[in-house]
């Protein structure tokens, strides 16, 4: 037994490559991923840059080119029923749909998140008090849920984000009660008491950091949900206002136009689909990417 | 003999539930400064519940906790707040038995360390990872500098758990509780830690409550032996008394169930019987429905507690008879 002899005491040869490095890594190697995250990439670099990426005025319309198909020229995905280009308004339309898309999962991600480890930390009262509120919830299928929030609070880009972010809160605080239930049993948290540590300590270093990403990942597969209910928001005029652009209220625009020209009725909805299919796709990588653990 | 370190006095602890676990029952020990105790016992004689006692970590709003806890003259059981948090890893730390459990799995081990630096030593974080970097050395963990940044899945068993011993003894406690700290590994690896926890326990005078079921551990690394039974300590003594001339028909039914000069094909010699349900407080000896001297005498009441010698005890009526034969 040698006990007093380091087998080697060099320094690390290279720098740590730290956990989110080996995440990232794992999620190079994986090509849907990969090509996901170009599609989602790209979809919200055009729908920052949209003003200064030289397209057509997304809110002129013109009496005389309504309906133009595919492939015009000057109008490269047609025009709309009221003549406005659609390449425009596809990509105008993704500001906003993407934006009520994915702040209201932001939203309960941070809102779910505390309630749920406050929940499953404290337990006793406080857990069933929150625990049976979320459960109410649980109760109304969530779109109808954001239909009945939104239908109440009328239409509106503020009140589409309202409604969408409580019908994401009750699922998150869910999976943070439970996975931090879980944790709280552990033995490092009694460990961390042990070496003196308070509560506040526990819950902000050793609960919030193992739960984090079971949590975040769940998220991460919530915000193509919620990007298809934000667009059947405004798909039923409960969300976004008619002048402007966004998918689901392009798709009931279009709607009538569907016996002239399917496949132009059909645009928003093949961005809709994309969109959130690349995000699942996504999420379904990085929780791959992160549950490796040894 | 040195200032008393720890004192318990007539500590009962009771969990209570759908079912009321009577888990430790008048339990009375005491430990000097310096002093290295070993708590023998099976599972679930209430070893754990001991240690967890001590460092309060017991689920406050199901335990009922009486009696004393004074570590250095302090009332423990009256901690509450920062003095509880100052106290906790401060004076007393714990090694826990499982150490791929006790260590939180998304922090590097080196942060973990100096994380409970920095709190009680109110220290810098660089300062603090210098702690860490020299604690590591003296649980001589190769190439300490590049451990610092490892994660805890990243290293052995027998490395966490030196790795443990150094985040219990960043801090310099006086007193340390060792939970069973090498039932978890394997035969080579249990003794390394032994000598270990042997050698920085002379190195830092600190003392120790080292629990155990495995009596060859408890001899390894003990001055005093108090032996356990269905939350009682039912045979305290030196390690020495306690092998030489065990005096609790339990003790000697322990001691008698070892491996060792076993021919093959014998049958080994086990306690019969299985340990008594705690569900009820004990108003006669607990062991007496698996012991073979017990006697209806034992079955009428508590056992008197016996002490044949100055800091020596023995909780039963029969232990000045006798039964040596073996």
């Amino acid at each position: 037994m040698t006990l007093t002899e380091p087998l080697t005491s060099a320094p690390a040869p290279e720098a740590r490559k730290g956990y989110w490095a080996g995440v990232a890594g794992r999620l190079a190697r994986d090509p849907v991923s990969m090509l996901c995250l170009a599609v989602v990439a790209a979809l919200i670099l055009a729908a920052i840059f949209a003003p200064w990426l030289g397209l057509a005025d997304p809110y002129k319309g013109s009496m005389i080119a309504r309906l133009k198909p595919i492939g015009t020229p000057g109008h490269i995905l047609g025009t709309d029923e009221q003549g406005r280009d659609m390449l425009a308004r596809l990509i105008h339309g993704g500001r906003l749909t993407l934006f009520i898309g994915l702040m209201p999962v932001v939203f309960a991600f941070f809102i779910g998140s505390i309630l749920g480890v406050v929940a499953g930390y404290v337990g006793g009262r406080l857990n069933t008090l929150i625990m049976r509120v979320v459960d109410v919830f649980f109760a109304f299928p969530s779109v109808l849920l954001a239909i009945a929030i939104s239908g109440a609070l009328g239409a509106g880009i503020v009140n589409s984000l309202v409604s969408l972010t409580i019908v994401f809160v009750p699922p998150i605080t869910r999976v943070a009660e439970a996975v931090t239930s879980g944790v709280r049993s552990l033995d490092y948290i009694d460990a961390a008491r042990a070496t003196g540590a308070s509560a506040l300590t526990v819950i902000r270093v050793h609960v919030i950091g193992n739960v984090l990403s079971p949590i975040f990942v769940y998220a991460t597969s919530l915000t193509s949900v919620c990007m298809i209910l934000a667009a059947g928001l405004s798909f039923l005029g409960i969300g976004v206002r008619p002048p402007e652009p966004e998918w689901g209220l392009m798709l009931n625009t279009l709607r009538s136009a569907i016996y002239v020209d399917p496949w132009l009725s059909a645009l928003p909805g093949v961005m809709i689909f994309v969109t959130s299919l690349c995000l699942n796709l996504l999420s379904d990588g990085v929780r791959s990417a992160m549950n490796v653990r040894d | 003999m040195t200032d008393k370190l720890l004192e318990i006095d007539h500590l009962t602890v009771r969990f209570k539930g759908a079912r009321t676990i009577h888990a430790i029952n008048d339990l009375s020990l005491s430990l000097g400064e310096g002093e290295t105790l070993a708590l023998l016992g099976e599972s679930g004689s209430g070893k754990s519940v001991t240690l967890k006692a001590l460092l309060r970590l017991l689920p406050p709003k199901r335990t009922e906790i009486e009696g004393d806890i004074r570590v250095g003259g302090t009332d423990i059981l009256r901690l509450s707040g920062r003095s509880l948090q100052r106290y906790r890893g401060g004076d007393v730390s714990m090694v826990f038995q499982e150490p791929a459990l006790a260590l939180d799995p998304v922090y590097t081990v080196g942060a973990q360390i100096a994380e409970t630096v920095m709190r009680h030593k109110g220290v810098s974080r660089s300062e603090a990872m210098e702690v860490a970097l020299d604690m590591l050395k003296r649980v001589k963990i190769p190439s300490p500098e590049r451990r610092l940044q490892n994660y805890p899945h990243e290293l052995s068993g027998g490395m966490r758990q030196r790795v443990m011993i150094a985040l219990a003894l960043a801090c310099r406690p006086r007193l340390l509780l060792a939970d069973e700290p090498t039932t978890a590994l394997d035969a080579t690896v249990q003794i390394q830690i032994l000598l270990l926890l042997r050698e920085l326990q002379k190195e830092f005078g600190m003392g120790v409550i080292f629990v155990t079921h495995d009596i060859g551990v408890a001899v390894e690394i003990s001055e005093r032996i108090a032996v356990m039974y269905a939350g009682q300590i039912v045979e305290e003594g030196t390690t020495r008394e306690i092998i030489k001339d065990p005096r609790h028909p339990y003790t000697r039914g322990l001691l008698a169930a070892n491996l060792h000069d076993v021919a093959r094909g014998e049958r080994l010699a086990a306690i019969p019987g299985a340990p008594p349900a705690l569900e009820t407080r004990p108003a006669s000896c607990s062991f007496a429905p698996r012991c073979a001297l017990a006697g209806p005498d034992c079955r009428a009441g508590l056992p008197p507690v016996v002490t044949p010698a100055p800091r020596r005890r023995v909780a039963c009526l029969r232990a000045d008879e006798a039964v040596p034969a073996e």
